[in-house]
């Protein structure tokens, strides 16, 4: 069953909610990129909006501007992910639960704080009763998503299904996870990869996708994925590569533009190296985490930005890892991700049209 | 009452972050739930929360919270007649 | 796309029992888990739950494991463990796991958090390390060995009967040979304090489906079940415990934590298992519901298994007047119980029932029975955010 992207809509911290091309990207300086979010006026009722907090809003308004490209009112299933789920609400109802020695508490950050109330908003501001799922799988909570959207599509080849990835940090959260050596400062988020790095740059955002089996007017055709837990070695990852490859019919030589996962710290990005240098010198590589900082679902920037390069032309400054101009239209775009040498996926587009 | 009825106003609207609202566009005698301002459950349950934390009243059973929370007036007059006691 | 898929094994822990045999035992003899909370100090300990009665650093040493672990990466090793060890199969099949969780490693974080804000120079930020649902998964796929596919669930009460879905699906599509699917969940001040918020924990053991009912008691635990493909079953000469025949995942969109009045959602995911399953309603033996014992779950549900039953309304219980509500845990659990009815031919009571639901024409079992014809089981799990899952087990 062959899947058409045709409708996206993402917030993160570049400019672009409406999938509009950008061509300067927005550089940060303190290594914490958060989300330029929308005026969400127009992409959220009022009412529902008072008990959001941002994971919510973000991947509400991405979901909506996800089917309004589509031109698709209410999915057939709306399938999430995220590596931390809601930690702004957590946070607020753990501090009130320790200052108030639990008396008296808010139930609305509790309610609030649980993993699928984002999929849960969505369904409730749409009315839509169908299959609704939540994935927490750390760096793979997308791939989960969209490995489950995939399998439902072959379930049901006439549905609609919406899927996407979103995370936030929150002050509590980004304190911490510098405390844990993983992320640290940087002057100039889009230089990250002109210098060595000890720590990532904290990012944050949200990526929604819709897709079914028609490929008139599609965004890209998702051609195939895999997710790798742990790999062993660079040469468990390029099987992996080659078998997915093959599966879709498509050789190495035909992959236009290979977006790369890299987080800038060499401590994870060691094996991303290994099979990057693999691949032949004339396979055009890209990065993004310059662009979103490194989080959970980063890889859901990745597909957006892939969807909008393969259907828009569009190729924003300070992504590709050579100054070269592209010679051919990219017709094949590969995402290599990797989330702290843990959690690897390849994810393969082909444009459509 | 009167000064009680305006702070109430203005606490609701922060603790159920209703941004789009002013104390005066809630009436005294406006329903809160389900038509009027259209408030539910969840908002019942932080007005309850409300109550213990501002003024030291403590509902123990969220089923007299209908009664309580009618409008704005009837919960002033409650709290007027469990601070007194 | 493959057919069928089988369970082979499963393994539990609960307020009941650290095995199938130990639950079974508690069943029988109507010794209810729920009693007084002694795992961790707080203002509400009048609140009855359903504890395991092991202390972290006693599940620690009986699993020969590393002090520092979560309470839930210790039961789920603990149960996941006791379902693998009797798999005696090739290494060459692909295998993957799929877990259920809503707290993660929420114990060992609220106390960090309390170091943090109290900046308590004896703060070990490692302590975060495992706080992701996702992590919990890992730590157990790390104890067993899986690679293949690690998979975490969080959509609150229904996250391990959804991942016994998932499982199944991978397997149907052969993605997976084979699978251990469920979910695990600690009691942890978190939610104890966030359902208290909520003012839908009973003060008294909890009387699911009951008229005089007043709200649930939380319980922790981890239920898990071996999946494998018809290939497998075949290629190992593995005796199937049962099939899972239908399942369905549907929302109720009607509020973010209360069930729509008629169970439009419940109705919706039992109505899609049973279409899945190819089953008429009147071959259900048995109902294990999802029975929290609040005035709002156990109405709707009620209303919804009425009007999709409607005459033939099989014999139904909630399995949580026993353990308590497992939350993430639930699904997991329950499923193991289903597997058991269908086994042992067997329904387990509905404890403190006294009078019937006003809103209701039917009660639920009270006596645990035995001996009986029980080929199809469902098992209801509902959560927050409108969630609402059914599975069905059939007898091969």
């Amino acid at each position: 069953m062959k899947a058409y992207i045709k409708g996206i809509g993402s917030i993160s911290p570049q400019p672009g909610f409406g999938n509009e091309p950008f061509h300067a990207p927005v550089t940060y300086s303190e290594g914490v990129l958060r989300c330029i979010e929308p005026d969400y006026s127009t992409w959220i009722d009022q009412r529902a909006i008072r008990r959001m907090s941002k994971i919510i809003r973000i991947g509400v308004a991405a979901a909506t501007l996800a089917l309004k490209e589509a031109g698709i009112e209410k999915p057939d299933a709306i399938i999430t992910g995220t590596g931390f789920g809601c930690v702004e609400d957590t946070g607020t109802f753990l501090d009130k639960l320790i200052e108030n020695n639990e008396e008296a508490l808010n139930p609305t950050p509790f309610i609030q704080s649980t993993h699928n109330t984002i999929g849960s908003q969505i369904a409730l501001l749409l009315q839509c009763v169908g299959y609704n799922q939540t994935y927490s799988q750390r760096g793979l909570s997308f791939e989960c998503a969209l490995q489950d959207a995939l399998m439902m599509l072959v379930e049901n080849p006439e549905n609609n299904i919406l899927f996407g990835g979103v995370d936030e940090i929150s002050d509590v959260s980004a304190d911490f996870l510098k405390k844990l050596d993983l992320f640290s400062d940087c002057a100039d988020s889009l230089g990250l990869f002109s210098q060595k790095q000890h720590g990532m740059i904290h990012g944050e955002g949200s990526a929604f996708f819709v897709i079914n089996s028609s490929p008139s007017n599609a965004w890209a055709q998702i051609a195939g994925m895999a997710s790798i837990y742990k790999p062993q070695s660079a040469s468990e990852i390029v099987q992996q590569l080659n078998d997915l490859l093959n599966k879709a019919s498509v050789s190495v030589e035909d992959v236009n533009l290979v977006f790369l996962g890299k987080c800038g710290d060499d401590r994870y990005d060691y094996l991303i190296h290994e099979v990057s240098n693999s691949l032949s010198h004339r396979t055009r590589k890209a990065v993004f985490k310059n662009l979103c900082g490194e989080y959970s679902n980063a890889s859901s920037f990745a597909l957006w930005l892939a969807a909008m390069m393969l259907k828009k032309g569009f190729v924003p400054d300070g992504i590709l890892t050579e100054e070269k101009n592209i010679a051919k239209p990219i017709k094949v775009i590969l995402i290599y991700n990797q989330y702290l040498n843990q959690h690897h996926s390849l994810l393969l587009l082909k444009a459509c049209g | 009452m009167e000064k009680l009825i305006t702070d109430l106003k203005v606490k609701i609207i922060d603790a159920l972050n209703l941004k789009h609202l002013k104390p005066e566009d809630i009436g005294d005698d406006q329903p809160l739930f389900v038509q009027g301002l259209g408030l539910d459950s969840i908002d019942a349950l932080e007005l309850i929360v409300l109550l213990q934390q501002d003024y030291n009243i403590k509902i123990t059973d969220p089923q007299e919270g209908p009664k309580i929370f009618r409008s704005v007036k009837t919960m002033a007059e409650y709290i007027r007649s469990h601070q007194s006691a | 796309m493959e057919s069928k898929v089988n369970v082979i094994g499963m393994g539990v822990i609960s307020a009941i029992g650290n095995s199938v045999d130990q639950s079974i035992t508690s069943f029988e003899s109507h010794t209810s888990g729920i009693s007084p909370l002694t795992l961790f100090d707080t203002v509400h300990r009048y609140l009855p739950v359903g504890e395991v009665r092991y202390s972290n650093a006693q599940l620690s040493d009986m699993l020969g494991m590393e002090k520092k672990f979560n309470r839930s990466t210790l039961l789920g090793i603990y149960a996941a463990r006791q379902a693998w060890r009797e798999l005696n199969i090739s290494k060459k099949w692909r295998t993957g796991i799929v877990s259920g969780t809503t707290v993660g490693g929420m114990d060992i974080t609220e106390d960090l958090f309390r170091k943090y804000k109290t900046q308590d120079p004896t703060i070990d930020y490692h302590d975060i390390r495992d706080h992701e649902c996702g992590s919990v998964t890992e730590r157990i796929a790390d104890d067993l060995g899986i690679r293949n596919t690690v998979a975490t669930i969080n959509t609150a009460c229904s996250s391990s009967v959804n991942s016994i879905i998932y499982a199944s699906r991978l397997i149907k599509h052969g993605l997976l040979d084979v699978a251990i699917a469920g979910g695990v969940d600690a009691l942890t001040k978190f939610t104890l304090n966030g359902f208290n918020s909520l003012m839908i924990l009973d003060k008294q053991p909890c009387r699911p489906f009951d008229e005089t009912r007043n709200g649930l008691n939380l319980g922790e635990g981890a239920g898990f079940l071996i999946l494998v493909s018809e290939k497998v079953l075949k290629e190992e000469s593995l005796n199937p415990l049962c099939q899972i025949a239908g399942y369905a995942n549907t929302n109720d969109a009607f509020h973010q934590t209360a069930s729509s009045p008629d169970g439009r959602g419940s109705y919706l995911s039992m109505e899609q298992a049973l279409k899945i399953s190819r089953l008429a309603t009147s071959e259900i033996d048995y109902i294990n519901l999802h029975g929290t014992g609040t005035r709002n779950n156990d109405s709707s549900e009620g209303i919804a298994v009425q009007r999709l039953f409607k005459d033939t309304i099989p014999p139904s219980s909630s399995t949580k007047s026993f353990t308590g509500h497992t939350l993430g845990a639930s699904g997991g659990m329950e499923a193991v119980f289903s597997v058991l009815s269908i086994m042992q031919g067997c329904v387990f009571p509905n404890l403190r029932f006294t009078s019937r639901m006003t809103e209701l024409k039917f009660d639920p079992v009270v006596e645990f029975k035995r001996g009986l014809n029980i080929n199809h089981v469902m098992s209801n799990s509902f959560g927050f955010g409108g969630s609402c899952s059914s599975i069905i087990f059939s007898k091969t």
